[in-house]
């Protein structure tokens, strides 16, 4: 397997993009990122991306948007996992350029998400679950959140500040964000007096509906090294792993089991353990989720992720920054796109060109991207060379 | 809601018909092609019973479109006798006294019906013992 | 020997009291508690149905009855609130139960007696050797027009009565059938809610129907009511059967036992049906019980039960009727109850 290097990245603001459509959106994007690479070609490509079928009408999105992305006729993919679309893209554009069988692979995601009412949205976010045992049932999104969150307090105790705090925080990092959905800090206060969604959740602690991509350009690392102006940043690990679709199947329900899986499986095949991460983008879909997952990627100690959030680890300037883009809370959460938009952040972290948000010394950063209530997880580790 | 779709899931969603493992004994709730614990393809048809605890819990507040007008509900994650978890509603209840580790047990009731003119759908719900 | 094997009711928790009523309808709450002898109902919450409570009611009688339900030869729902127009309730019920697909089903109707009407078939069939068991289920979600007197009284209930020979706890002594034409209480196709005559409802329908079902029953089996030790009677309002109960002949305390109305309002279909229920879960081994149902337009089918020794074993396996009727109850205010009740209306 050859070393696989991003060379190139490339977002747009997100947010309600009327005047956007879901082809003008993703190739937007991807032509930033063709422009950041300094490429004059594209070898494949990899399209994550939820459910354009149900919230614009389209599939065949390898055919659609390697059409419109004018680097001729080339082979394209898309990709499906739920919320996990993108990193699982990533994964894939990652093992092409690693087996050797194509050399620059762009990796896209994109999510139209507001042709449809919010109704139609939240109908097609609810296909991420099982529908004939949980969505028929009558639960939401925000539902199965809750009940992980119910759990996780009752078990550790973690509190409903504790939870807010993460959405504090994340917004509080979204700031400094020009490309963020909603770049506004918001108080503990506000969050906890926001409409209740799904006891305990409120509608603060929730990711918004958003229009959005973003594409990275990958290569093989010796190529990176002749053709890139920029530092270098090399994929070193990737992991992925799935778990029941229900969450009632699972065995621990404050576990996100699929995560640690992926999480282990990426730290060994980088070589790295959780305590030398310098920062991560992980799946904030709710605050309870954050909390969750920077216990099951092995930054904080089972049960120890409210405490250890509300004391500053996870903030910038702490020990472990998580989520400086904004993460889903703030930078918005185009399903499809996230997963890639998580790449971009730690490329331009490791790389030096995160401005205000920069975290110092970044050397080694971890993107967590998951679908549904945690049914599927990639993770991939990335280091600057 | 398609005729066939509904239809289909009527030996679970009525009388909570499972599979379990002629070889382990695990039981499959809904009912499965192969064990994935021991991997055998051959299952014997069981009822769960209808008595269980409530392992976790929540509130929706803002539902589907086909449950806008039930809202608000309760939902909760039950295990059953069995062992098996299921994820229903939880009907008949105050909203204050859930309490992971309360006893409910299974009633059928109807779970949405396709506006004034589609199916009815039915189900279960939990209710508090 | 042909009879009850096994029997059950379901009623849902909620109810609304008359004050909450009258007092949207600017109406004299207790003018109408007095005259109706009524003081509160039950009320379906938006999940239960017809369906669902025939369900329940069926699972207890099950329970009592104690048989395999691939055993039921016959699945007959009596309501006039059938969730379907075209599909019948009874499919849904014979599949929960597990008695599909070797099973005979039709939905019955006829106002408030389609419950009786269901047993009286069942009887029969399992009396002439057709079947082996036949569940007989009275239920309805009734409504009342909006300010409309119905509106104090409609209520939603279901008894479920499985029929056999064998194992039998109340034993069949007789029926008798008493039917004319009467426009007394009726709901024309795709209207939501049903029309009276008023007061042409009392005396030519009501009351005609089960003094004359009444009197035949006693004519047939040669009784007299001193015989027996239970009335029941169909319960429209908690005024209506302790009259024509005293008019046939009947004491007070022998109507108390199945008197649910005054607690539970009407339940139309289920009316008499579970009054028989209460009585079933405390009458002793060879006590004798009187039953008169009426459906609007008109007619009564009369029952004469015979309790057997074997009452005394199988009711305490399922839920007694009084205590749905008494325990764990949830009011709620008419803004609610009409909301529960679709009787809001709401944008395309």
């Amino acid at each position: 397997m050859r070393d696989v290097a991003i060379i190139g990245v490339g977002m747009n603001k997100w947010g309600e993009l009327w005047e956007k459509s879901l082809r003008d959106i993703f190739t937007e994007a991807a032509l930033l990122a063709i422009e950041d690479a300094g490429v004059d070609h594209i070898d494949s490509m990899y399209v994550g991306c939820m459910s354009s079928g149900l919230f614009v009408d389209q599939e065949h999105l390898s055919s659609l948007l390697s059409d419109y992305l004018g680097m001729g006729p080339i082979p394209a993919t898309r990709v499906e996992s739920a919320c996990a679309s993108g990193g699982l893209a990533l994964r894939t554009g990652f093992i092409e350029v690693a087996s050797g069988l194509n050399d620059i692979v762009l990796v896209g995601g994109v999510e139209k998400m507001t042709d449809v009412s919010v109704a139609g949205a939240t109908f097609a976010l609810s296909t991420a679950a099982d529908q004939e045992y949980e969505v028929y049932q009558g639960i939401t999104f925000p539902g199965l959140y809750a009940l992980m969150a119910r759990a996780h307090m009752q078990k550790y105790g973690t509190s409903r500040k504790q939870l807010a705090q993460v959405a504090v925080k994340n917004h509080f990092h979204g700031s400094m964000n020009p490309l963020a959905q909603y770049p506004q800090k918001i108080t503990l206060e506000e969050v906890l007096d926001s409409v209740m969604v799904a006891d305990p959740l409120r509608i603060l602690d929730c990711s918004p509906i958003t229009d959005g991509a973003a594409a990275v350009i990958l290569a093989p690392l010796d190529l990176a090294k002749k053709i890139s102006q920029k530092p270098i940043v090399k994929i070193i690990g990737s992991g992925h792993s799935t778990d029941t679709i229900a969450l009632h199947s699972r065995n621990d329900l404050t576990e996100i089991k699929s995560t640690e899986r992926a999480a282990k499986i990426a730290y060994d095949m980088a070589g790295k353990r959780p305590e030398e991460i310098d920062l991560a983008e992980v799946h904030d879909c709710f605050t309870i989720a954050e909390i969750c997952v920077i216990e099951a990627l092995g930054f904080v100690e089972k049960g120890k992720g409210g405490p250890e959030t509300e004391h500053g680890l996870t903030t910038l300037g702490g020990k472990i920054p998580v989520n400086t883009s904004g993460g889903l809370k703030s930078k918005g959460h185009p399903v499809g796109a996230t997963g890639v938009a998580q790449a971009i952040e730690i490329t331009k972290q490791l790389r030096g060109e995160a401005g205000e948000r920069q975290v110092k010394n970044a050397r080694v950063g971890l993107t967590q991207n998951m679908g549904g209530s945690g049914g599927s997880s990639v993770v991939h580790i990335m280091e600057v060379v | 809601m398609s005729s066939p779709k509904y239809w289909r899931e009527i030996p679970q969603r009525y009388r909570l018909e499972a599979g379990k493992c002629k070889k382990c004994g695990k039981i499959f709730f809904p009912p499965r092609l192969i064990c994935d614990g021991c991997k055998s393809r051959e299952f014997e048809k069981i009822n769960l019973q209808k008595e269980g605890k409530l392992l976790t819990y929540t509130v929706i507040r803002v539902a589907p479109s086909q449950f806008i007008d039930q809202t608000p509900y309760a939902m909760g994650i039950v295990e059953l006798n069995e062992g098996v978890k299921i994820l229903s509603q939880v009907a008949d209840c105050d909203f204050d006294k859930l309490e992971i580790g309360m006893p409910v047990r299974i009633e059928f009731r109807k779970i949405f019906q396709e506006g004034e003119a589609g199916i009815i759908c039915y189900g279960y719900k939990c209710v508090p013992v | 020997m042909v009879g009850i094997t096994g029997y059950g009711a379901y009623i849902p928790r909620h109810r609304i009291k008359v004050e909450e009523i009258a007092k949207v309808w600017g109406a004299d709450a207790q003018a109408y508690k007095k005259g109706l002898n009524v003081e509160e109902k039950s009320v379906p919450a938006p999940d239960q149905d017809t369906i669902t409570m025939s369900v329940e009611a069926a699972f207890s009688a099950l329970k009592r009855a104690q048989i395999d339900p691939k055993k039921i030869g016959a699945v007959y729902v009596g309501s006039e609130s059938h969730p379907y127009a075209v599909k019948p309730s009874g499919t849904v019920v014979g599949e929960a139960i597990g008695a599909t697909p070797e099973v005979h089903c039709a939905d019955f109707e006829f106002a408030c007696k389609a419950g009786s009407e269901a047993m009286f078939v069942c009887l029969g069939l399992v009396g002439s050797g057709y079947i082996e068991y036949g569940l007989a289920i009275g239920a309805d979600t009734s409504q009342g027009a909006p300010g409309d007197a119905l509106e104090y009284t409609a209520a939603a209930g279901a008894a479920a009565f499985i029929m056999g020979k064998d194992n039998i706890i109340a034993e069949a002594v007789d029926t008798y059938s008493y039917m004319t034409d009467t426009p007394d209480f009726w709901r024309r196709e795709y209207q939501f809610y049903p029309r009276h005559a008023s007061r042409f409802t009392g005396d030519p329908a009501y009351f005609k129907h089960i003094l004359g079902a009444g009197k035949g029953m006693l004519e047939k089996v040669k009784m007299k009511p001193k015989d027996f030790q239970y009335a029941v009677f169909h319960q429209p309002n908690g005024k209506f059967p302790v009259k024509v109960g005293k008019l046939l002949g009947f004491e007070k305390k022998q109507m108390e036992t199945g008197l649910l109305c005054p607690k539970l309002g009407n339940t139309y279909s289920g009316s008499s049906p579970m009054g028989l229920t209460a009585i079933l879960d405390e009458a002793k081994p060879d006590d004798l019980i009187f039953m008169v149902s009426y459906g609007s337009g008109a007619g009564s089918d009369a029952f004469v039960w015979r309790v057997t020794e074997r009452i005394n074993q199988v009711r305490d396996k399922a839920i007694k009727t009084r205590e749905m009727l008494n325990n764990n109850k949830c009011y709620v205010e008419y803004g609610t109850y009409a909301k529960y009740r679709g009787k809001i209306r709401k944008g395309e």
